[in-house]
């Protein structure tokens, strides 16, 4: 008789959002190998799992039909008491062996610490495979979390994302007895909903998918995938045209079909005088199409649909398809042109009525802190000597940033807000980098997006986030577990990838000193206290840490080290740590670093400063030569970094105070800086700390990582 | 190119036989056939029969058509798909059976439809009504891309958790109708043999566009919408007042329609642009209170009436 079999587990469910389809077929893998592993019932052999949107799918091969026997040893009475003096078993021995259910004989003697012991070994038969499945199976599919779930059989029954409608559960061919809300398992699965038999039988799992194939069900989402990408390539390449390539859309077509089939349409050429956003985006997230374009890269009047059906036996489809769309396309000409009765700058007024957050203001109010804070910071560029900043388009730009947000356009599609104010900025005719400006207000979206492609935008883009990272903070919004509805995270981790991406320079902290103070003397009057500030400055150096260490290849010592140095100039802050990185390796350096933290734990011992600094060194209370070689080297080297610094040469400046080395090391060797005599003390701990404190400027070097502290 | 659909629609496929089929395919189910209600409703899931009868545990089917008015929707008469007033053919079969799916498929081949030649969906739509502490999960139906029905599984409604779960269909009638006769434009659509829908309804729909957009009145509207509410929670107290026994001829039904009247004008002011975003979270949040009220009430007196009639029955 075979000792192992195959499992088969389908629940079969109304249509399962495309969503949310691939996150449960890999839960429900973690889940049954759990289950399978923690009941012994595999040789770790995997679960495969699959899913289309009314189905999820598992099977394992080699499913140990019966649990393994596990042998267990009992220990009873000691020998003592188990034996008496003629070698006999006692009655303690006896009801010890009743007790275990096994026949005298067999108990024996095990050596314990304690002494021999009587011991008998007790078989636990295995619970079948039938059994455990049957107990965990409705267990797992209850397991498979879901953002929102649903009951159908009453409150108290299953909750699942759509009702469960049949179940294959199956053993070796046999059935199983599961019941999964009011759907009791079989050994029949459901071909399509309109190509295939509604009851399909199965004998397990190694006929499933094929009899699934030839009642049009698809069930392994890789299949379909390869069937959508073969058939959109091959359509659009009969018409020498290219796929606007999005693996968003690609992936959620795979899971919305059972059996996708790809379909070509048109649409008016007229309708490519729109803007290409707006037609893709109506094609794409809002019909769920790909759109095409021609070999010169301007769109094409087509586009490609997936169905799920094997053909468009009529047509009907595709001039459905095509109907819905020029419907859309209609809507978005309308709003294009009735947008444009007026200017941009039109808008402004409604924004008042348009709230921001209740505490922070309408978007009227935003607009104005915005263009402060932009005007501020293309100030401070320009006077830093980046002559592309411009105030007065940087201004502009902030003035027109939102006024997008009361169109009809954005209304309808929301996706587009900025890029539907740049596209109206554009043909308005408002010079072009102001545009541009408010098209890519947004950006980045994510760490992986582009920064706006000039000054403009990137002031503007800034100014936004930093009014919404002070203000949201200086109001309560603080981001907190997974709960962030003003996106603070994306919006600080944006600020970071814009300052560092187009090396702008800037204090954040006085960044946000000007934010707080827009909002305070602005229509509002929100104070913003210096905690707050703050708060928002740890904020963004955390997402500055991770950023840094994500793209910039820094190591986490380097980072911090020219963080707690006080540097909250990003591009500056690079700087540093890239030295930092140079210099590390250098023989000089560790061995210095170490004597910086042996500094820095010899004045923490040495107590408040009050107690022993001295106004300044004094070199006649030197007893030792050590200690005046170290003082007069020490000051030249100090000149020498300043200089170094002023001009951002960083690893200069630390291969200047890593070559001090050889005298901080004979410092150590022949000095005694606890010395009886007091003055002498007091003026070695004031020269100990003049050097911790002007050479931790530019890197705080107790923060990096050494040898010693590594271990 | 314009595309014209070709369907496989009886030629009498007019508006009014498209209800009439709906009608007789829904009847046919076991579903009451009920009327439209006289009030003026957002949606066919604010008339009594859905709102209150998908709550407690007495099965229920109904079926009814519900002009639905949206007063920021209109267009003029000008857009040929938005509508001031728009047509929902609305389902409520509680509790949900398991074929539900299949039971909804038939009634689009009952209208006309060939399934094998079109491309129906269930996309995901879960739907909520702020105003009537309503919820569910489902789909939305797309019909070739055309969204035709919202299909939804109530969880909750006037804040209530429900059970046993009912299924909620409602179909866009003037979309459908345009899609099985073939034209861009619903006013193209034809009512009956005689007559277009542009002739039934043009008018209509460019008389209540300007009343909503431009002559409503702001003050009038608010101070009705006061007035409505005040009546509204004056009955809700009387009754909350009562503790012991809840009187079956108390007229809570009364309260529901102030509470559908709030609705409408709050809409009505919502199109002529005179709420703020912060005021429209609190008009919801009012309507609301009195919706699950209305709820919570309802439910309280139908139980008592079944423990009354229980009583009785052992009487007798």
């Amino acid at each position: 008789m075979k000792d192992s079999a195959d499992l088969l587990f389908e629940i079969g469910c109304e249509e399962i959002p495309a969503g949310v389809l691939p996150g449960a077929i890999k839960e429900l893998k973690v889940i049954l190998e759990k289950y399978l592993a923690s009941n012994n019932l595999t040789n770790g052999s995997e679960v495969e799992v699959y899913g289309a949107p009314r189905r999820l799918t598992a099977m394992c091969a080699n499913v140990r039909l019966k649990q393994p026997d596990e042998v267990k040893e009992v220990t009873g009475p000691p020998k003592s008491v188990s034996y008496d003096a003629t070698g006999k078993p006692t009655r303690a021995a006896e009801s010890f062996a009743q007790k275990m259910n096994v026949p005298l004989d067999n108990l024996c003697l095990v050596a314990t610490p304690k002494g021999e012991y009587l011991s008998a070994k007790q078989t636990i038969r295995g619970r079948s495979a039938k059994e455990i499945l049957e107990d965990c199976l409705p267990r797992a599919a209850a397991e498979i979390p879901w953002a929102r779930s649903m009951y159908w059989t009453g409150i108290k029954g299953l909750h699942f994302i759509r009702p469960i409608r049949w179940v294959v559960a199956m053993l070796g061919g046999k059935t199983l007895q599961v019941t999964l809300g009011d759907a009791v398992a079989g050994n029949a699965t459901s071909g399509h909903r309109f190509l295939g038999k509604a009851r399909v039988p199965v004998t397990g799992a190694t006929d499933y998918i094929q009899k699934l194939k030839a009642n049009y069900v698809l069930v392994r989402p890789e299949d379909r995938k390869n069937k959508i990408e073969g058939e959109l390539k091959r359509l659009a390449g009969g018409k020498g045209l290219k796929i606007h390539e999005d693996s968003h859309l690609m992936n959620l077509v795979t899971y919305l079909n059972e059996y996708p089939t790809a379909i070509m349409g048109g649409f008016d050429p007229s309708f490519l005088e729109l803007p290409n956003e707006i037609l893709v985006t109506v094609m794409k997230d809002h019909q769920k199409y790909f759109a095409l374009e021609r070999k010169n890269g301007t769109l094409a009047p087509n586009f490609l649909a997936v169905i799920n059906l094997d053909k468009d036996k009529e047509g009907l489809i595709r001039a459905g398809h095509e109907r819905v769309l020029q419907a859309r396309f209609a809507d978005a000409r309308f709003f294009w042109e009735t947008d444009q009765k007026c200017r941009l700058a039109d808008y402004l007024p409604k924004l008042s009525a348009v709230t921001y957050q209740e505490k922070l203001g309408s978007y009227a109010d935003k607009v104005q802190r915005m263009r402060e804070l932009a005007r501020w910071l293309s100030e401070h560029w320009f006077a830093s000597g980046i002559t592309s900043a411009s105030v007065g388009a940087a201004d502009r730009a902030a003035e027109l940033s939102k006024c997008d947000l009361v169109t009809e356009m954005v209304r309808e599609f929301t996706e587009l807000q900025g890029i539907v104010g740049g596209l109206y900025a554009k043909s308005q005719e408002e010079p072009e980098q102001i545009a541009l400006a408010v098209y890519d207000q947004y950006k980045p979206a994510a760490l992986e997006d582009s920064i706006p492609r000039n000054i403009v935008g990137q002031a503007v883009a800034l100014a936004d986030k930093f009014d919404s990272l002070v203000g949201c903070f200086a109001v309560g919004l603080i981001p907190s577990g997974s709960s962030d509805p003003f996106a603070l995270r994306r919006a600080a981790i944006g600020i970071v990838k814009i300052l560092v991406d187009a090396k702008l320079p800037v204090s954040l902290s006085m960044v946000i000193s000007k934010a707080a103070r827009a909002l305070s003397t602005g229509p509002r009057k929100i104070p913003v206290s210096h905690a707050v500030e703050k708060q928002v400055l740890e904020f963004l150096l955390d997402r500055a840490r991770f950023v840094l260490k994500e793209r910039e290849n820094l190591a986490y010592d380097e980072i911090n080290a020219a963080f707690s140095a006080g540097a909250d100039d990003l591009v500056e802050a690079i700087q540093r740590m890239e030295a930092i990185k140079a210099i590390r390796k250098t023989k000089n350096f560790e061995p210095l670093a170490v004597s910086f933290k042996r500094i820095r734990k010899i004045l923490e011992k040495a107590g408040p400063e009050a107690g022993w600094k001295l106004p300044a060194v004094q070199p006649e209370l030197f007893t030792e030569d050590a200690e005046r070689e170290l003082h007069i080297r020490a000051a030249s080297v100090i000149k020498a970094v300043e200089t170094h610094k002023r001009s951002a040469k960083f690893k200069d400046a630390l291969q200047e105070i890593a070559a001090l080395r050889p005298e901080v090391d004979r410092f150590f060797e022949k000095v005694m800086v606890m010395a009886d005599d007091e003055q002498v003390r007091k003026n070695r701990l004031t020269l100990l700390s003049g050097l911790l404190l002007e050479f931790s400027t530019i890197a705080d070097f107790s923060e990096l990582v050494t040898a010693d502290t590594a271990r | 190119m314009n595309p014209k659909v070709k369907t496989k629609a009886p030629k009498d496929a007019t508006f009014q036989n498209l209800i009439l089929q709906l009608q007789k395919y829904w009847s046919d189910r076991g579903c009451v056939l009920q009327q439209p209600y006289d009030i003026e409703v957002g949606a066919g899931t604010m008339h009594p029969e859905t709102f209150l009868r998908v709550l407690g545990p007495e099965p229920y089917r109904v079926a009814y058509v519900q002009p639905s008015r949206r007063p920021a929707d209109g267009r003029y008469g000008e857009n040929p798909n938005r509508l001031f007033k728009h047509h929902q053919f609305q389902v409520i079969l509680k509790p949900s059976p398991s074929d539900i799916q299949n039971l909804y498929l038939n009634s689009l081949t009952a209208i006309g439809l060939d399934l094998a030649a079109h491309d129906v969906r269930f996309e995901e739509d879960n739907w909520e009504s702020p105003t009537l502490g309503a919820w569910g999960v489902g789909w939305q139906v797309l019909l070739d891309g055309l969204e035709i029905t919202q299909f939804t599984y109530f969880q909750q409604s006037g804040g209530i958790d429900l059970d046993p779960v009912p299924a909620e269909l409602t179909y866009g009638l003037d979309r459908i109708c345009a899609y099985l006769q073939g034209v861009d434009s619903v006013y193209d659509v034809r009512w009956s043999d005689q007559y277009t829908y542009a002739q039934v309804k043009l008018l209509e729909e460019q008389q209540f566009s300007a009343y909503n957009f431009e002559y409503a009145d702001p003050i009038i509207t608010r101070n009705l919408f006061e007035l409505h509410e005040k009546e509204a929670t004056q009955l809700l107290n009387v009754y909350e007042r009562q503790s012991d026994a809840p009187n079956p001829r108390f007229p809570i039904l009364a309260a529901y329609d102030h509470c559908l009247k709030c609705s409408h004008l709050f809409n009505l002011l919502d199109s002529r642009g005179v709420i703020s975003t912060t005021e429209r979270a609190q008009l919801i949040g009012r309507i609301r209170q009195i919706s699950c009220r209305v709820a919570v009430d309802y439910l309280a007196q139908q139980a008592a009436s079944r423990s009354v009639a229980a009583i009785e029955e052992v009487t007798l």
